[in-house]
């Protein structure tokens, strides 16, 4: 059963000069129990921003116009602000992608993890404390006990992580949302805390929306993947099927401009387009090298793909054939 | 570590203090006339009729006229350190004596004005950033300009005006001991500490609000709110501590504007402080004192602003190991 | 090149200059605050060169048959002890208040602009001493110290300038000192000292048009303390004396008549806060446009609705 089931999400932004933005346009997917989905786009295709409004915390200009987010079969988009306090870090949980800056500089890690139990769980400092510790155990950070009392300054960017991780689970929530978790760190730090991620994952039983730009991650870390461009999902499917037979043109685009061995590397033509005036019809298709006249009128929706069963979806008049793609 | 940092902290005001020292002793060397007679209080008139042979001998001695200028500099500051002013011709006490005498006045006088202050900038500012165009932020705009634009002798007349002469209900001018009676001494001090104490708010609201306000664009204030804290405790927890922090640091300042400001309030409200003491002393050209009351002044606000370092280290965790 | 210090303006030429002006005329023209700041400005500078022509009364003629009374159609704002109009004696001390302010400013423009580009381009001990004894004047209370120098030399326009110019020269060297060594790293300077260019000549061409934005916004907020100052020195008897007149010199008389005839306290305090709320309104709205932190703030929505 799904625990997430986002419907329709359109997020608007109120620009300065009087315009609005979509940074999100009708977007759906759904995360179960246990799950984890993956959700890649480039930077600016709105995946943070459906992050953002899924935990409710979007800036004062955003504004979630339209769709339903369903967790656990409550709309999530109609809860009062004190609702959605008894919920955010402790029911859904979220981690951010600068270890360095999302620390309150001016308080102990342990403070800001404890602080958590205190709040959610009514403990006590001596209790709460000791479940802090308990915490850092499990995100694996070396002398957990004398962590405790120490500032964020006085660790490095994976270490600042593992606290986030620490503070994002410690009442055990149904769903975590990490957010370019690891883009910020160097690549054996990113490992080592990408696995403490999955670990506690799968032995929390949570469900995950995993947000990466990076398709290696993503294929080693999720089940489900959702590929965004420019504030609409293109395709939905299972990892491993999406990966080897990508059936949108923007997916195929973005798996061949990764660097492979024996493969000419091919970035994708073009650029993304500005957000305040989106392309009529497909919004890939100006960048698109199968883009038809159709493509330029009609806007695809999101829809199930023949074979059917495997789950694919795909935004697409004319999908590739999936395994041993056209080109 | 914190009490290492203090200590360098200290070592490095020393260059400050040395400078300060020299401008202020230089002062007395732009005075016109013979400085031996100047430092008696002489104005004008025959000597003879005003000062003996031996007097004006013993303070040529003291002061060495006839050396060099840096040897007379060094015996002053040698004498400074030690506590020794000199010695007020008018009234033939220690300045360190007079001034002593006068310092609680003025201290108590500071720090009504700065617990004033504070209690009204520190929920004004606050309220300010985070109800951004509403009235509390025009309110907090409006006591921010009218203490930028307002020069505080004139915001005193008027208080004498609207108090003092139409209502009556407090004194314009004076000071009464708090030991000896403590309701006279409230009210004595209220009209002076209204205007030092609003243009110290000015000042902190203006920054406290700036800083709030980029304080709550942090990464931190995201984390705080995505753990489901409530506003009150994401505000008066997690970004006030940072946002005090800043603020420590400009109070020093603030404290060295106040003593600035407190001369001319001190002078209207004739409230006997050291500030009143420097111009009751210009004006009998008692430049021993003077000279004194100024280094003394000069040298309350450098320690003040070391005050305010060491407990922005003593605050700040990113600083103290540093 | 340095890499550590990041400055994102391209080459600047001399014309520059004009660039920097009118990049301050187009936040003139847009911000409202600035706009009634420019306002009071522009009347004020025009009272003060005009006054003599159109002060309704002289300053100094007595007339004792109508000491002390209030505002009439003749006096709008009411005559002092001697009978004479205060609303002609207000004008004559505008001029008074803004001819002391701005000697008392450009004084130090003058020093501390030089004082800071030498401690910039000179670096080593020089630079270390400069700005140390900047520092040190920058941690007394200036008001104190202006109040000691005046004491000292006596009351006298020089006195004053000097006296109210003292404590804001570390303003202005800083400033100068920070652009000279911000410029020092760019690239182009590199190239033209390469091709034997003078310091003083790099100066002109590249660190002050740099500089001129901030160095406009700190003399714009120079001028309320240096008003401040001029007055209440003059209130404490310690400025300018008559025949020469100053609104704090009259408000000081007026301490005297306050039961009799407030007027005398209320109408030189609300010119002297008018005066005062032009600068500091034409001041504030130029630092909130050329201030590094408010770009930042706009950098940080934009980077937030991404």
């Amino acid at each position: 059963m799904a625990i997430l089931d986002v419907q329709h999400l359109t997020v608007d932004f109120a620009l300065d000069d009087g315009g609005t933005l979509r940074a999100v346009d009708d977007t759906s997917f759904t995360i179960d129990s246990g799950e984890v989905l993956g959700l890649v786009g480039e930077s600016g295709s709105g995946k943070s921003v459906t992050a953002l409004s899924i935990m409710r915390l979007l800036d004062s200009q955003a504004d979630i116009t339209a769709g339903r987010i369903l967790f656990d079969g409550e709309d999530l988009a109609t809860k009062s602000e004190a609702e959605m306090r008894t919920i955010r870090g402790q029911r859904i949980s979220m981690i951010f992608q600068e270890p360095m800056t999302s620390l309150n500089p001016a308080y102990t890690v342990g403070d800001q993890v404890s602080e958590v139990f205190r709040h959610h769980l009514h403990m006590g400092f001596g209790e709460s404390k000791q479940r802090a510790i308990e915490m850092f155990e499990r995100v694996k950070i070396p002398r957990p006990k004398d962590t405790y009392g120490k500032f964020p300054h006085e660790f490095s960017g994976g270490m600042r992580q593992r606290v986030m991780i620490a503070i994002a689970l410690a009442c055990g929530p149904d769903l975590l949302i990490a957010d370019e978790p690891t883009t910020a760190l160097d690549v054996t730090i990113q490992a080592q805390v990408l696995s403490v991620i999955q670990d506690l994952q799968h032995d929390m039983g949570l469900a995950l929306l995993f947000i990466s730009h990076d398709l290696e991650v993503v294929a080693q870390m999720c089940d489900k993947v959702a590929v965004m461009y420019g504030a609409r999902l293109m395709e939905v499917g299972e990892s491993t099927s999406l990966f080897t037979g990508p059936r949108h043109p923007y997916t195929d685009g973005l798996l061949r401009s990764i660097p492979r061995r024996g493969q000419p590397l091919t970035p994708i033509a073009g650029t993304i387009f500005d957000l305040r005036s989106p392309p009529d019809g497909c919004r890939f298709h100006p960048r698109c090298p199968y883009a038809e006249d159709r493509c330029r009128r009609e806007t695809p929706e999101l829809r199930a793909l023949e074979p059917a069963g495997d789950g694919r979806l795909a935004a697409c008049h004319f999908p590739l054939a999936g395994v041993g793609a056209k080109a | 570590m914190l009490i290492r940092y203090s200590l360098r902290r200290l070592l490095e005001t020393i260059p400050t203090l040395f400078i300060i020292s020299v401008i202020v002793f230089s002062l007395v060397l732009l005075i016109p006339g013979d400085r031996v007679l100047v430092m008696l209080g002489y104005s004008g008139g025959d000597i003879a009729d005003v000062i003996s042979k031996e007097v004006y001998a013993a303070m040529e001695i003291r002061l060495g006229v006839n050396d060099p200028i840096p040897l007379q500099y060094a015996r002053w500051l040698g004498r400074a350190l030690q506590g020794d002013l000199g010695t007020s011709p008018l009234h033939a006490i220690p300045v360190m004596d007079i001034i002593l005498a006068r310092l609680p006045a003025t201290i108590y006088l500071a720090l009504a004005s700065i617990i004033l202050g504070t209690l009204v900038a520190i929920p004004l500012g606050v309220a300010a950033a985070v109800k951004q165009n509403t009235w509390v932020d025009h309110l907090a705009n409006g006591v921010v300009l009218f203490g930028l634009v307002t020069p505080g002798f004139w915001v005193a007349l008027m208080l004498v005006l609207l108090f003092g002469v139409y209502l009556g209900w407090l004194p314009t001018f004076g000071y009464t001991a708090p030991q000896d009676d403590f309701v006279e001494f409230l009210r004595h001090i209220t009209l002076p500490t209204i205007v030092l104490g609003l243009d110290f708010a000015a000042n902190v609201i203006r920054f406290i609000r700036t800083d709030f306000i980029e304080q709550m664009r942090e990464d931190y204030v995201r984390t705080a709110r995505a753990k489901g804290l409530s506003e009150r405790l994401v505000i008066w927890k997690h970004i006030f501590k940072n946002s005090m922090l800043a603020t420590v640091t400009v109070l020093g300042f603030d404290i060295s504007r106040l003593m600035g400001g407190s001369t001319i309030i001190e002078s209207i409200f004739a409230y006997p402080g050291i500030s009143f003491l420097l111009l009751q002393s210009i004006f009998n050209r008692d430049f021993a004192t003077v000279q004194g009351v100024v280094i003394f002044i000069a040298l309350m606000v450098v320690f003040m602003n070391y005050l305010a370092d060491i407990l922005y280290a003593l605050l700040n965790p990113r600083i103290r190991y540093e | 090149m340095s890499e550590a210090v990041a400055v994102p303006a391209p080459p600047q030429l001399p014309s520059s200059y004009v660039a920097a002006w009118r990049t301050i005329r187009g936040i003139i023209a847009n911000d409202r605050k600035a706009q009634i700041g420019a306002a009071i400005l522009a009347g004020s500078i025009i009272v003060a060169i005009i006054g003599p022509y159109i002060a309704p009364h002289d300053v100094e003629e007595p007339n004792v048959a109508i000491r002390l009374t209030g505002p009439t159609l003749s006096n709008i704002m009411g005559t002092d002890h001697l009978g004479r109009d205060l609303f002609s004696r207000i004008i004559s001390g505008l001029t008074v208040s803004l001819l002391v302010a701005t000697g008392a400013v450009l004084i130090a423009v003058v020093i501390g602009v030089p004082l800071g580009a030498f401690a910039g381009y000179q670096g080593g001990w020089v630079d270390t001493i400069i700005m140390r004894i900047m520092d040190a004047i920058i941690a007394m209370p200036g008001r104190l110290l202006a109040i000691a120098l005046v004491a000292a030399v006596g009351p006298s326009v020089g006195a004053l300038w000097v006296a109210i110019s003292f404590s804001s020269v570390p303003r202005y060297a800083r400033l100068i000192r920070g652009g000279v060594l911000a410029q020092r790293e760019r690239e182009y300077v590199e190239a033209a000292r390469a091709i034997g260019e003078s310091s003083g000549s790099t100066l002109l061409r590249y660190v002050l048009p740099n500089a001129m934005a901030p160095v406009v916004v700190q003399i714009t907020l120079n001028f309320p303390s240096a008003i401040t100052a001029e007055a209440s020195l003059s209130f404490l008897g310690l400025g300018l004396v008559p025949p020469t007149i100053s609104w704090g010199q009259m408000l000081s008389g007026a301490q005297d008549y306050l039961e009799v005839a407030p007027w005398l306290a209320i109408f030189p305090g609300l010119a002297l806060t008018l005066l005062i709320m032009g600068f500091v309104l034409l001041g504030d709205a130029l630092r909130d446009h050329l201030d590094p932190r408010y770009h930042g703030r706009r950098r940080a929505r934009k980077r937030a609705a991404a």
